[in-house]
């Protein structure tokens, strides 16, 4: 399934996230990359170096927005001066869609600028969807949302987590930015089994997968970002990847971010376990 | 409990400033027990203090990436103390943590004793760090080059590109400044990714000698600049700034001069020049 109405039946390959110390090194040499993913509201400003930066990026390269601060599932309506930053910059990208997290973060106006977990509960799932098809509505492109990694539970949960995400997306009609990283962190902090999250996800709504690496502490697990994809990882991955098909891959790097060639080279692996022409550079 | 009481009782946990330790308070993990349920290796609280930790952490290195200068005066502990009780009385209301400053120098003006033993010298390197954010990525709006300003009427109206701030100061903070500054390329937001406390470089910590300095905070080719002015060029386009008709500006600044007529025709035609090549005037009557 290369290419799905969620993600603007766009048969793309491997991309790599776009970093701020990759910038030099990607102006200079050039290097052939599938696509980039930005985070959308880096580039949500009015003008200056990040437009410019990424009217470069964008004479060259296919790019795809991410988003972290769009709170679908926030008790409180979506933010309007958000939606319309997040719809001139669509324009200005031409993404064939665009992700964003299946979290809350925001509550009676002030931001935590975090990625908080969902109560699994099927109030949270209506109101959620409601704000995902209001957004896609007003941005006209689909829309995907990505499962994030957590490290509490609600008492008030009524499912799990992989049965509030299908409730969502279905309520929805929306894709899923599947990570299987964030899958595998979760699993170690819930004490579920990651495979049985896997198998229970709606292969045709899956528009994208993300893979990155992690931190281990004696208790839990962090989601961090700065560090290789470890193998149970990429067992996941390849269990997903046989499960969905072909699927647009994007490594993410934050912290700890090493050369680009080493950042590419991470998230060219993921060519072992795709079909070879979804793995092929434009 | 409903959605939105949940997520207020859950976000007043995250939010409650943290602790002896960074550990989250009592009462927070009284309240976390409330809403999330334990697990066979942490306690709710503790589950809890995970976001909690993020959510400050990343708050405060948000602060620390954006204030340089006034970190190099207060002191690594002082800014920090700083900025954990500004963001414990305004926390962040944008989507974006490039606003989360915004209100820093209005509220270092009114708690003078979290500015040092300066705070005149705290409150100037404030002004000039949050001016800097506004000129990195502000609005740009239609440009008034010199070719718009070859005739110039007594009635004419201007206004300054919202990325420019002007900024009268009593110490030379843009040195400062420019010393300190690690000049980062730009803000870049993770996705997903938990913060850790990053670790805090120690800082020398700078104090300067009192000298009034008129800066411009400005951007050209995508880069921040400090152009330092003379006071008579400051307080006229600072007057032009605040709606005077060009008239009433010079009048403002010189009517009681007694510079002479050529020497002050040629000033004023040296500094529009300059100006305009700048590309601060916009159009009168546009958005800001």
């Amino acid at each position: 399934m290369p290419a799905n109405r969620f993600n603007g039946n766009s048969a793309y390959g491997i991309g790599v996230g776009l970093r701020i110390p990759h910038y030099r090194h990607i102006f200079e040499h050039k290097p052939p990359v599938g696509w980039f993913e930005i985070i959308s509201e880096n580039f949500m400003v009015d003008a200056g170096r990040p437009l410019s930066v990424l009217d470069r990026i964008l004479e060259r390269y296919r790019v795809v927005q991410h988003g972290v601060a769009m709170y679908f599932g926030s008790a409180e309506p979506l933010n309007r001066e958000h939606l319309s930053r997040l719809k001139k910059l669509v324009k200005r990208t031409k993404t064939p869609w665009l992700t964003d997290h299946l979290c809350w973060g925001s509550v009676d106006g002030r931001y935590t600028h975090d990625l908080l977990p969902m109560p699994y509960t099927f109030e949270a799932a209506e109101l959620t969807a409601s704000k995902i098809r209001e957004a896609r509505d007003f941005l006209e492109v689909p829309i995907a949302v990505e499962n994030v990694s957590s490290y509490a539970e609600f008492h008030v949960s009524e499912m799990t987590e992989w049965q509030f995400l299908n409730e969502v997306v279905e309520r929805a009609d929306c894709g899923i930015l599947l990570d299987v990283n964030n899958i595998y962190v979760s699993s170690r902090n819930h004490s579920f089994d990651p495979f049985e999250y896997l198998n229970a996800v709606p292969t045709e709504r899956v528009a994208q997968i993300h893979i990155a690496g992690h931190s281990k502490f004696e208790k839990y697990i962090l989601d961090t970002h700065d560090h290789p994809v470890i193998d149970p990882v990429w067992k996941l991955y390849d269990h997903a990847i046989r499960r969905i098909g072909a699927t647009p891959t994007l490594l993410e790097w934050d912290d700890r971010i090493p050369s680009f060639d080493e950042v590419h080279a991470e998230a060219l692996k993921a060519a072992k376990y795709l079909p070879a022409p979804a793995a092929v550079a434009p | 409990m409903n959605l939105l009481e949940l997520q207020r009782r859950m976000a007043s946990a995250i939010m409650a400033p943290l602790g002896a330790g960074d550990r989250i308070t009592r009462a927070a993990g009284a309240e976390a027990g409330e809403i999330i349920t334990p697990n066979d290796r942490l306690t709710a609280a503790e589950r809890v203090e995970i976001y909690a930790k993020s959510y400050w952490y990343r708050l405060l290195d948000a602060l620390y990436d954006d204030f340089p200068g006034l970190r190099a005066i207060l002191g690594v502990r002082g800014f920090d103390k700083l900025s954990r009780a500004y963001l414990a009385e305004l926390p962040s209301e944008s989507f974006t943590l490039r606003n989360l400053g915004s209100r820093l120098p209005e509220w270092l003006a009114r708690h003078p004793e979290h500015a040092g033993r300066n705070p005149a010298l705290a409150l100037d390197m404030v002004r000039l760090e949050w001016a800097h954010v506004v000129a990195f990525d502000g609005a740009a709006e239609e440009v008034l080059g010199p070719e718009d300003l070859l005739e110039l009427t007594p009635q004419m109206t201007f206004r300054l590109q919202p990325y420019v701030t002007l900024l009268a100061l009593e110490y030379p903070v843009d040195d400062l400044h420019l010393r300190v500054s690690e000049l980062a390329e730009g803000r870049g937001g993770a996705s997903n990714a938990v913060m850790r406390h990053r670790e805090r470089r120690a800082v020398t910590r700078f104090s300067l000698k009192r000298e009034a300095v008129y800066l411009a905070v400005h951007r050209m080719n995508d880069s921040v600049y400090f152009r330092r002015m003379n006071a008579g060029e400051f307080q006229l386009l600072d007057a032009l700034r605040g709606g005077l008709a060009l008239s009433e500006a010079i009048d403002s600044v010189f009517g009681a001069s007694d510079l002479p007529l050529d020497e002050l025709r040629g000033k004023l035609e040296e500094w529009f020049r300059g100006w305009a090549q700048y590309g601060w005037f916009c159009p009168p009557g546009g958005k800001s």
